[in-house]
């Protein structure tokens, strides 16, 4: 296992009210990504526990490219990663982001 | 000062019939182990022996589906003192006999366009010498040669059926036969067919007996190979996105309804989503009506939905007779009802009558050039590059066509602006084991200087792809205006791959503003449409329910 974290300056607030927010599954090559929106407005944070070391590279451009692309300010983001592909990794952040942005039930 | 005699050289030959000459001693040594046209298996290598001399150009029929096996197992047979040195020219090698017949010595040659099963195989023995190359060509080319400079001596042919005169059914998966045996008949060299069975009255003649010389009824039907059936069960939502992409960003905007799909699991998702996600768009009528295409089960639901108006085919498809059979308005049939295919015909529809090749591929180069080839795998061409090609043959307009030429030359005069074909090609960014789809240099090149080729084999030449999919967006290679352009496009679909991280992100964040490139915000795709839930069916056995069950499919694809 690796733990890896990356702290980022959003844009903007995340829209909607949504507080919390869970999808994805813990399988291999698939991830969960539980979504709380508890940071100051302008920040995002995103937390990795990971099956597969050593791709922390990757896991910092694709981060560094959600956070630019959908703007989540006041999310953290922690991720339980079972070995997902980099496409899958974004597609399970940006279904999570899209949640956030709904207004709370 | 000029001595030359006028009236030319007379010509040293004594007779302008020596091929048929040649021909009828071939057809006289094999009189003996015929009772008119018919052989007994018993006596095929036997046939064989009499029929076929050293060095013959031989066709033994490996289609990309139907095998004539039995043939295949008695020319392996044969005493080398009576044949050898074979001249192969088919256009599938796909059962391990075809390359038995190289390691044995009958055969030395080989000009062919598929390996798909044997790419392994085919890959180390070319390495090792065994074979002596012609080249890969596409199915056209090679059918093409047939009539050129690679005509059969002798044909060795798969049919359901004959009856004793030699007619022959094909049933539905008649694909290249009719096309061999044109070349082989009519140029004096001889036709032999294996068939499933001997009858009194074929159900239709798809070969007239007069073009067929001996039949030999086999213990048990020709082997099929099911290439067409894509499970839904395993597409992944990865794959659902880049086929939402294409249709919302490639199919509604052009207006596409003429095309061909590649047998991919992207395309495949393309065919399930068209019911659902197509649907919810409004685009039934307007796109995906009329194919060029096999059989696809995954199609099943589009069709009974009402999207597809016909669809011509190449072969057929394992488990699809019945489903067809009770589909004529969509699917071409003979008086006896089922399917009739044919692989050189399909390939010119989808050349020239369809405004959109998409298609998967394994390696996408800077140029966008691709290739399906690894430096272990020689899968060979099939059809994919003459789908996936800009037919310059190409006369009569369409809107799809008329749009994409004007996004490649907008300041050209319209009325002599070629029209260009859609030519698109999906996947995600990371492929099989992890595999980049996005890679700096083809592993064709590395193939192309081990194996000495002056051509490395190129799937999909660069300046013929119109559009890359990937999960990351569509990027629209036609409105990119140089080499420099081209390349970051490229990138700037790649995703995390390392071709990927070395974009330029401002020239991509430009190119994304003049809607080179388009992300899934872009086209207001929803992140949560990319869910299985979308697929009209999950399920091979969902697909047999939206066939009423008239779809039959083969016990490796049955998990009830």
């Amino acid at each position: 296992m690796e733990d890896l974290s990356y702290r980022h300056i959003a844009r903007q607030r995340a829209g909607g009210t949504r507080k919390i927010a869970v999808i994805g599954v813990v399988a291999s090559g698939n991830l969960e990504v539980l979504a709380e929106r508890n940071l100051p407005d302008a920040e995002c944070l995103v937390e990795i526990k990971t099956a597969a070391e050593g791709f922390g590279e990757v896991w910092n451009a694709v981060i560094a490219d959600f956070v630019e692309r959908h703007s989540p300010g006041g999310v953290r983001f922690s991720i339980n990663d079972g070995g997902a592909r980099p496409d899958t990794v974004s597609l399970r952040l940006a279904q999570a982001a899209r949640l956030m942005q709904e207004d709370d039930q | 000062m000029q001595t030359a005699i006028a009236g030319a050289a007379t010509s040293t030959r004594t007779s302008w019939r020596q091929g048929r000459d040649a021909r009828d001693a071939r057809l006289a040594a094999a009189v003996s182990l015929a009772k008119g046209k018919i052989v007994a298996a018993s006596d095929a290598t036997g046939l064989l022996e009499a029929v076929i001399r050293p060095g013959d150009r031989v066709c033994l029929e490996g289609d990309n589906q139907k095998q004539a096996d039995l043939l295949s197992s008695a020319l392996l047979a044969v005493d080398l003192a009576k044949v050898s040195g074979l001249h192969m020219v088919q256009s599938g090698v796909v059962l391990p006999e075809h390359l038995d017949l190289f390691e044995r010595g009958v055969a030395k040659r080989l000009d062919y366009a598929y390996s798909g099963p044997q790419s392994a195989r085919i890959a180390t023995m070319l390495f090792g010498g065994k074979i002596e190359l012609g080249a890969v060509h596409t199915y056209l080319e090679l059918f093409a040669r047939y009539f050129i400079d690679l005509t059969p001596n002798v044909a060795l042919i798969a049919a359901v059926s004959a009856d004793r005169e030699g007619n022959l059914y094909t049933g539905p998966n008649t694909e290249d036969t009719p096309t061999v045996v044109e070349a082989t008949a009519f140029k004096d060299g001889i036709v032999i067919a294996q068939v499933n069975e001997i009858i009194d009255r074929v159900p239709r003649v798809d070969i007239p007996g007069d073009r067929v010389h001996f039949v030999v009824q086999a213990d048990k039907p020709f082997f099929v190979e099911p290439l067409f059936t894509r499970d839904p069960a395993a597409i992944t939502e990865s794959q659902i996105l880049t086929a939402m992409l294409a249709i919302k960003g490639i199919y509604a905007p052009y207006g596409v309804k003429r095309l061909n799909h590649g047998i991919g699991f992207n395309t495949a998702a393309i065919e399930l989503l068209l019911p659902t996600y197509g649907e919810k768009l409004g685009l039934k009528g307007k796109v995906a009506s009329h194919f060029a295409l096999n059989p696809h089960p995954a199609l099943i639901p589009a069709i009974e939905s009402g999207w597809v108006e016909q669809i011509h085919s190449f072969g057929s498809e394992v488990g699809m007779d019945e489903y067809i059979r009770a589909r004529p308005d969509v699917y071409f049939t003979g008086p006896d009802g089922s399917l009739r295919s044919n692989r050189a015909f399909s390939q010119v529809a989808g050349l020239y009558a369809c405004d959109m090749f998409i298609g998967s591929t394994l390696q996408i180069d800077l140029q966008g050039n691709s290739s399906t080839v690894t430096t272990s795998r020689i899968a060979g061409f099939g059809g994919a590059p003459n789908m996936g090609s800009d037919a310059r043959g190409r006369r009569h307009p369409s809107e799809p066509w008329l749009q994409a030429g004007k996004e490649a030359d907008p300041d050209g005069l319209a009325p002599l602006r070629r029209g260009r074909k859609l030519v698109v090609q999906i996947g995600e960014t990371f492929g099989d084991k992890n595999a980049p789809l996005f890679v700096e240099q083809l592993d064709a090149l590395a193939l192309a200087e081990k194996l000495k080729l002056e051509l490395a084999p190129v799937m999909i030449y660069g300046d013929d792809v119109t559009h890359i999919v990937t999960e990351e967006g569509i990027a629209n290679l036609l409105l990119c205006r140089d080499a420099s352009e081209r390349e970051q496009a490229i990138r700037g679909v790649a995703g995390y791959t390392a071709v990927g991280r070395a974009r330029d992100a401002a020239m991509v964040g430009r190119l994304r503003e003049r809607g080179v490139i388009r992300r899934p915000e872009d086209l207001g795709i929803d992140p949560f449409d990319a869910d299985r839930s979308m697929l009209a069916a999950r399920s091979i056995k969902d697909l047999v329910h939206w066939s009423g069950g008239l779809y039959a499919p083969p016990s490796k694809f049955r998990n009830w």
